[in-house]
């Protein structure tokens, strides 16, 4: 929103009253980071709370009730409490690679939500290499845990450290061959033409734009990117039950919790992407009827993409309650024999389509 | 321990992969369908808010609380003294006392019963002949003195 390319308000604002070029750019950039960082950090502690509130509920439970109305500070507490822990490494760590892996972690889904069209002015930076550029970033994730597992100098994390290094990797393809679908039906890679791409009534977006490919290579997504989210049932590097806890056992108090953001964060930027991509980013699902469709263009643009946002999480959050962990050769299996050639056809039956 | 190869034929291969990927999706949606029902259901929830409810809180029929002796409206019991209740406790928290009535027949004195051991397992319950002792609601039990633990069940005598 503030680069010259992507014009809004408040840039322009900030253009005008700042006379030098490169100042006004650094205090443009310096509002995207801000604005980046509330975005982020502000929507985490909710995404815990919705996250426990969706599990008890699907457990029969009700989840935290005591602090404040209904639990709602239950998660503001728990993140002080980290925040006021002592941080401290195991002996024999290494301890530059140990505090360096958090610190990675969290650069993956800043830099993916600095991608994301949120309306149709409301963008961080609009690259035309966008999805290339999320394919790009995504590996840092894989990093960071990798690094993460090997510098604690436990046995436990170096096992969840490689096999979520494998996994990650093996699911990558097929996170990016869906993606490519998207690029090449859209015909750009630029997050922001992807979703003008699908402007009109709700049958333009690309779920439902291409008959059943739209919804297979959204289920596509869906599969792969709960892999690339490492949440249940695909938490290999976590697995709680044998790992106990995976590439962050060794890991507490601040280091911990930015293992815990980056989780949560990655969480609204892949259910970002899969707004964008998909279910028609900021464009209200209009149904073609007057009446209906000027109440629902009154509604901004990046209400109706939180809300998409918050149905995707939602749907992530009902998966990892219900589903049991694959083993390891399972999951193996389901990528290589079953995701990448079905993605590979996906992609050639879209091609199909393009042609026809 | 590894498990002998079978060997298995192409065609049965794809048979069996291509009847696992109708099959596969089937399962998982069968299973998402019953976290939704629960989701979409609050009247499932069987979490108590307990100390706020306490005074519409009704317990679980089947919960077992403190033991008691069944008693009539005149604090009569059934309990005929046999001590088979007695025997059956695993970790002796049942005393029964025995006593002469006025006929001099053996009734009971007092039954004593050791919360402080007990645990709730039931096979007092299930021992006796006569069903004349339950376990009632009660779990608020907690209590500051020890002595307090040990308890008389009975108000009168066994008629015997």
């Amino acid at each position: 929103m503030m680069i010259p390319s992507v014009p809004h308000p408040l840039g322009d604002w900030v253009r005008q009253m700042i006379p030098i070029p490169e100042l006004a750019f650094l205090a443009n950039a310096l509002i995207c980071i801000i604005a980046i960082c509330a975005v982020a950090i502000g929507s985490a502690p909710i995404l815990i709370y919705m996250e426990r509130k969706v599990c008890a509920h699907i457990q029969c439970r009700l989840g935290p009730m005591r602090l404040g109305y209904r639990g709602t500070l239950q998660t503001i507490a728990d993140v002080m409490k980290l925040l006021f822990k002592e941080v401290y490494a195991p002996s024999g760590a290494d301890k530059f690679v140990f505090y360096l892996a958090p610190m990675i972690v969290l650069v993956a889904p800043f830099l993916v939500l600095a991608m994301i069209p949120f309306d149709h002015n409301l963008q961080v930076s609009n690259l035309s290499v966008g999805i290339p550029f999320v394919i790009a970033v995504n590996g840092f994730g894989i990093l960071a845990i990798l690094i993460g597992g090997w510098a604690s100098n436990n046995k436990y994390s170096l096992l969840g450290a490689l096999r979520s290094g494998a996994q990650m990797i093996s699911y990558e393809i097929s996170f990016a061959l869906v993606l490519l679908f998207v690029v090449m039906v859209s015909g750009s890679a630029s997050l922001m033409e992807i979703t003008l791409s699908q402007s009109g009534t709700i049958l333009d977006w690309w779920i439902f734009k291409i008959p059943v490919l739209g919804f297979l290579a959204f289920i596509m997504f869906f599969i792969s990117s709960i892999a690339e989210l490492n949440r249940a049932p695909f938490d290999i590097a976590e697995a709680e039950q044998e790992l106990t806890g995976g590439y962050h056992t060794e890991y507490n108090g601040t280091a911990f919790a930015m293992f815990y953001l980056a989780e949560y964060i990655n969480l609204i930027t892949i259910s970002s992407l899969a707004s964008t991509c998909f279910l028609g980013g900021f464009f209200p699902p209009l149904i073609g009827v007057e009446a209906v469709d000027t109440i629902l263009l009154k509604v901004p643009g990046f209400l109706w993409f939180a809300g998409k946002v918050v149905l995707m999480i939602w749907a992530y959050m009902m998966v990892r309650w219900t589903f049991v962990r694959p083993r390891v050769d399972q999951l193996m299996a389901l990528e290589w024999k079953f995701l990448l050639p079905f993605n590979l056809l996906l992609l050639a039956l879209g091609a199909v389509y393009i042609a026809f | 321990m590894k498990q002998p190869e079978i060997p298995i034929s192409p065609s049965k291969y794809i048979k069996r992969y291509l009847k696992r990927c109708i099959t596969g999706p089937i399962s998982l949606l069968m299973g998402l369908s019953v976290t939704l029902r629960y989701f979409f259901n609050p009247k499932r929830i069987i979490t108590e808010q307990y100390p706020e409810n306490k005074k519409t809180l009704k317990m679980h029929p089947r919960y077992r609380g403190c033991l008691e002796l069944i008693e009539d409206e005149n604090d009569e019991n059934l309990c005929t003294a046999c001590g088979l209740c007695e025997k059956a406790c695993p970790n002796a928290s049942i005393n029964i006392l025995k006593t002469k009535n006025i006929a001099g027949k053996k009734v009971l004195g007092q039954y004593l019963f050791h919360l402080g051991s007990c645990t709730q397992c039931g096979l007092c319950i299930e021992a006796c002949p006569f069903g004349a002792i339950r376990m009632n609601q009660e779990f608020e039990l907690s209590s500051e003195s020890v002595d307090s633990f040990d308890l008389i069940l009975n108000k009168k005598e066994g008629r015997g």
